[in-house]
């Protein structure tokens, strides 16, 4: 299949691919399955009640990926889709999921994504957001529901690049007896962005671990919201880490909650906002670089 | 050659003026590896960093070369080739040890390139390379990157400030090797062995040069304990 330049630009962007990947692949563009592609170990179906997919992971899944990128290059259409993903007991999955928006108006992407994982399986998931264009309210609101089998994982990457105009991130998650949940996220915001982030995790089972990162830049004018509640039910373990650089008249405020229910459950939060070490912009200065060059490595590094 | 001419450098410290360093005059000569010494608030580490730029004198001209360069940016002395090697290293989240290797010699490095500096710091070189140069390492392996650092910059003028607090005997000894390249040296240290290896020795109290000269000189008036005494940084 054929893209046109925007839309190769956005997909290298979110998903690091220039042409269609091989393997699982559902692209989606402007609203509509553009292309689909199953493999024997993991099956994409189109869902026929609302605009989504269902994908299904196979046991048989050993380190395969799966694309699902979605790109919104027309201006005034706001995007929702409901993908749900089945992963069975054992298998072991990659998806690459990410949205970019490009738009001169308003136009946005909401995306609903539910895991069920089962039991002892693996998923990795990745996510980039970018927005382009000179609309100045380009939205992109990820919903992510977790649902953790006993002894399964996820590790979950997600990045929100730049360009956003509003994003609301929202994660739900329940976790199983010996099941973990690794999150670590990236925002970096600029102008008059607003960047809310919420998660809820319920960490039900013996022995379930979760630990989120967060790592947050604002710029400018921007805003960003961090709320996070780690619920520990059972033995269990819990932790969240935010730390945020401010520049120009930026704002963050972080709001790490954690909620013990059972006197086993061990949770902690820590969270940390500033702006860059003057220190670090000078030390890399006497390397050679400009302030100004310092000051984007050093927020390149803490994103990275 | 750096030149320093009546460089004064004034703070302002509950609501009073206090003159850190007052009226120095000094030529760091070419080829030549000059110890600066000197009890504690003497005001060794303020003459490097107004060297470097980090400070701004408040009278005063510094020249590299013949050419004032006293109102020139830190990144803009560097790029003439000067090198400043902190006392403290700083650290970087995310930032790895061959991305800084690449920035300080301006150039992107083969990863056996980038490994021959390390290992002229003593290190084994493959287990950093891709190591975030951050908390996680040990003081003395910082140190032993900041040196590696200068090595990659190749500068004309390499200033450090105590490059020894920190580092064990063996890498003292590498520090030896590193001074003994050529090139312009600015040194602050109290370590007897560094001030007899230097060709210069600069000597500071209260923010002025009291003594200088070859160490055989100076050092006869300087004694260990007094060395000693002198203690860190300022």
């Amino acid at each position: 299949m054929e893209l046109d330049k925007i839309s190769k630009n956005l997909l290298e962007k979110i998903a690091n691919l220039h042409e269609i990947p091989n393997g699982a692949v559902s692209l989606r563009i402007n609203g509509k399955g553009e292309f689909l592609r199953s493999t024997p170990h993991i099956e994409i179906v189109r869902k026929e009640d609302k605009p989504g997919i269902n994908v299904y992971v196979h046991s048989t899944c050993v380190n395969e990926a799966c694309h699902i990128p979605v790109i919104v290059n027309e201006d005034n259409f706001h995007d929702l889709v409901y993908n749900d993903f089945y992963i069975e007991p054992g298998a072991v999955v990659t998806i690459i999921a990410g949205c970019g928006v490009h738009s001169n108006s308003d136009s946005g992407h909401d995306g609903i994504h539910t895991f069920h994982i089962g039991e002892n399986a693996s998923v990795t998931y990745v996510e980039n957001h970018l927005a382009l264009g000179k609309g100045v309210n380009k939205t992109l609101n990820p919903t992510t529901i977790i649902k953790l089998e006993s002894g399964a994982s996820m590790t979950m990457n997600t990045t929100q690049i730049s360009g956003v105009n509003y994003s609301n991130r929202i994660t739900r998650a329940s976790l199983k007896d010996n099941s973990s949940l690794n999150v670590v996220e990236k925002i970096l915001t600029d102008r008059f962005d607003v960047a809310k982030t919420n998660f809820k995790v319920d960490l039900i089972g013996k022995n379930s671990r979760c630990n989120i990162v967060s790592r947050s830049v604002a710029k400018g004018e921007s805003e960003q919201v961090f709320k996070s509640n780690l619920v520990g039910k059972n033995e269990s373990f819990g932790h969240v880490e935010c730390d945020g650089i401010l520049l120009d008249n930026a704002h963050i405020d972080s709001v790490p909650m954690v909620s013990a229910r059972n006197n086993l459950a061990s949770l902690s939060h820590e969270a940390a906002i500033g702006k860059i070490a003057g220190e670090q912009i000078t030390k890399l200065m006497t390397l050679g670089l400009t302030e100004k060059q310092a000051e984007d490595k050093i927020i390149e590094g803490f994103l990275k | 050659m750096i030149e320093l001419k009546n460089i004064s450098y004034v703070i302002r410290e509950n609501g009073e003026e206090k003159h850190i360093l007052d009226n120095i005059t000094y030529k760091f000569k070419d080829n030549c590896l000059t110890a600066i010494t000197g009890h504690n608030g003497s005001g060794k580490s303020t003459l490097t960093k107004l060297i470097m730029g980090i400070y701004r004198p408040t009278s005063g001209q510094i020249l590299l070369d013949g050419k004032d360069m006293t109102n020139l940016s830190i990144d803009e002395r560097a790029r003439l080739g000067l090198n400043y090697a902190f006392q403290q290293p700083i650290t970087f989240r995310g930032i790895t040890i061959k991305e800084l290797i690449d920035i300080a010699s301006n150039e992107e490095n083969s990863v056996p390139k980038a490994c021959e500096y390390l290992s002229k710091v003593g290190l084994c070189a493959r287990e950093y390379i891709d190591r975030e140069f951050d908390k996680t390492l040990s003081g003395g392996e910082q140190k032993r990157i900041e040196l590696a650092l200068t090595l990659a910059k190749k500068g004309k003028v390499t200033i450090f400030d105590e490059p020894e607090a920190g580092i064990d005997l063996w890498s003292f000894d590498r520090l030896n090797e590193i001074f003994s390249k050529g090139l312009c040296y600015i040194v602050v240290s109290h370590q007897e062995r560094l001030l007899s290896r230097a060709d210069e020795i600069v000597v500071m109290d209260k923010g002025h040069i009291i003594k200088s000269g070859k160490p055989k000189e100076v050092l006869k008036d300087l004694t260990v304990a007094k060395c000693k005494r002198a203690g860190g940084g300022n």
